[in-house]
């Protein structure tokens, strides 16, 4: 797993529960080191061992926790670079929903050796769209929806979402646009370089 | 005349154009160079009394311009912020009319910040979007990567300075002696230490080179190890200084043995490339067992003066430290001896 999905789990715990708590994971999962370092490679397992920690330590099921990881990951001012590459996909939700697809191109642009799964997204009906992520490790598809989630916030859309299933390494949510423009979103311009 | 949804069609895909008469006055600008002056009519002003063009050079009229249709162009603005823009101009499909299609190159960096351009002020097909989110990506990945190599230069002076290992032969260095040497007096062992000095190899370095120095070091360091056990300690100290501890001896005997073992060996000259290297050692010891408490500074204080009385009493030896040593510790090594003494002891 690319050291920047565990730095990912490690930054949440850090800005969201304190340090100690985070050294209390690192007890737990028997990590070698208390930190990861983000453009090291590690073992998957150490990353599921590392998830199932957090679960345990804060007494929260996993898919919560993954799920607050993923809103973590583009709401927190720590991780504010990461929404602006997010607001570069589209102008508005829906663009951006329709952009998923390109996501994995995307991030291989940024960081060469980080390959996330495979995404489609169909639109179902007029606002209803699917969200498919294939060869995933278990999870990403709530990591996925804490994205979808957060950055619904961030346009200032309303959105229901809900998570359909998970198959053979393929995780399927669904997407209802209620309103596109339910609240004023957060600001993005071209020109303000993150911090 | 261009009908007015041709100056649609330009709106759409090329946003950043102009539209000039054949007297260089401005017709139309697409929306997203309006938003470059929002303060200025530009229509009806001249193109050149807006802009300076830099390349091609000396361009001072229309039918200079005019003259350059098709070719690059680099312009700015007169008024400040001088935003540097390239563009390309054509002859317009409507009698005389061209146009002027421009674009920010390199300079949008600044441009989407001093502009506040949205991404809906790009074409389509422009690329620009694409070329911020990299900029930033790599900016972002970069930083990460930056941060990575400072705490990586970090740990390894860290590691450094934390070794145990002496990098030129490969055994122990003085921290791992003294990191043993505590570890054993606090668990009240019984051992032995050598310090041992290896005589003559000053004049090796001088003659031969360093590079025979290091051969010389490290096979001596090669044979210390081969007489002794796995688990005893074989450390580089200093130049030409070792230090071995010999755990679970209280037999002097044995170390009596082991020392004579290292001294008859290092005695061997030792070939390197074509010359011979001739050395000795000279060892003083300490055992343990002759302490009530051990103290390390002691034990190694002690173990100096008995060194220096093997060199005293004609090197190549082994001394085992007495407390009345500690009385004659004044006693100044001999000097250097002349190359005949070196060839006898070979």
């Amino acid at each position: 797993m690319h050291g920047l999905v565990n730095r990912a789990v490690e930054g949440f715990v850090c800005d969201s529960y304190g340090e100690e708590k985070w050294l209390e994971v690192v007890r737990r999962a028997r990590l070698e080191d208390s930190h990861f370092e983000a453009m090291l490679s590690y073992d998957d397992a150490i990353t599921i061992k590392t998830v199932t920690a957090v679960a345990e330590v804060l007494s929260r099921p996993a898919k919560e926790v993954l799920e607050d990881i993923g809103a973590y990951l583009v709401s927190h001012p720590k991780t504010e670079a990461l929404r602006r590459l997010m607001r570069f996909s589209g102008d508005s939700y829906e663009e951006f929903l329709q952009s998923l697809d390109d996501l994995p191109d995307r991030a291989r642009l940024a960081v060469s050796d980080l390959h996330l799964p495979r995404t489609e997204v169909h639109e179902q009906s007029a606002n209803q769209f699917t969200v498919t992520c294939f060869d995933t490790v278990p999870g990403y598809g709530s990591v996925m929806m804490g994205v979808l989630r957060a950055m619904a916030d961030d346009y200032g859309a309303l959105v229901f979402l809900e998570f359909i299933g998970h198959d053979a390494g393929v995780e399927k949510l669904a997407v209802s646009l209620l309103e596109a423009e339910f609240a004023e979103g957060r600001e993005f311009s071209l020109g303000v370089r993150a911090g | 005349m261009m009908e007015p949804t041709s100056f649609d069609m330009l709106d759409v895909l090329c946003p950043m154009h102009l539209v000039l008469s054949d007297a260089g006055r401005v017709v139309h600008v697409g929306p997203t160079l309006r938003k470059l002056r929002p303060e200025q009519a530009l229509v009806d002003r001249g193109f050149l009394d807006i802009f300076a063009v830099k390349r091609p050079r000396a361009i001072g009229s229309v039918a200079e311009l005019c003259a350059v249709a098709g070719a690059k162009l680099h312009v700015n603005f007169r008024d400040s912020p001088q935003t540097e823009l390239k563009g390309v101009l054509v002859p317009g499909p409507g009698r005389a009319q061209t146009i002027v299609n421009l674009s920010f190159g390199i300079s949008i960096l600044d441009g989407v910040r001093d502009y506040a351009l949205s991404a809906a002020d790009f074409a389509a097909t422009d690329l620009t979007i694409e070329m911020l989110y990299l900029v930033e990506a790599k900016s972002a990945a970069m930083e990460a990567s930056r941060n990575l190599n400072k705490r990586l230069q970090i740990a390894r002076v860290a590691a450094e300075e934390q070794a145990f290992t002496d990098t030129l032969t490969g055994v122990k260095n003085r921290r791992a002696v003294n990191h043993v040497l505590s570890g054993l007096i606090a668990s009240r062992a019984q051992f032995a230490l050598m310090q041992i000095d290896l005589d003559f190899f000053k004049a090796v370095n001088d003659t031969l080179g360093h590079a025979a120095g290091d051969h010389v070091l490290q096979t001596v360091a090669r044979i210390m190890v081969e007489e002794t056990r796995g688990h005893d300690t074989v450390a580089r100290v200093g130049g030409d200084e070792f230090v071995i501890l010999l755990e679970a001896i209280q037999d002097r005997a044995t170390v009596e043995r082991i020392g004579r073992r290292i001294i008859d060996r290092l005695q061997q000259p030792i070939a390197y490339r074509d010359q011979t290297c001739v050395i000795a050692g000279s060892i003083g010891t300490v055992l343990s067992h002759t302490y009530e408490e051990p103290d390390a500074d002691q034990i190694l204080a002690d173990a100096d003066i008995a060194l220096y009385a093997s060199k005293h009493a004609g090197r190549a030896r082994q001394t085992f430290f007495r407390p009345e040593l500690r009385d004659a510790a004044d006693v100044r090594v001999a000097p250097f001896p002349d190359p005949a003494t070196v060839s006898r002891l070979a």
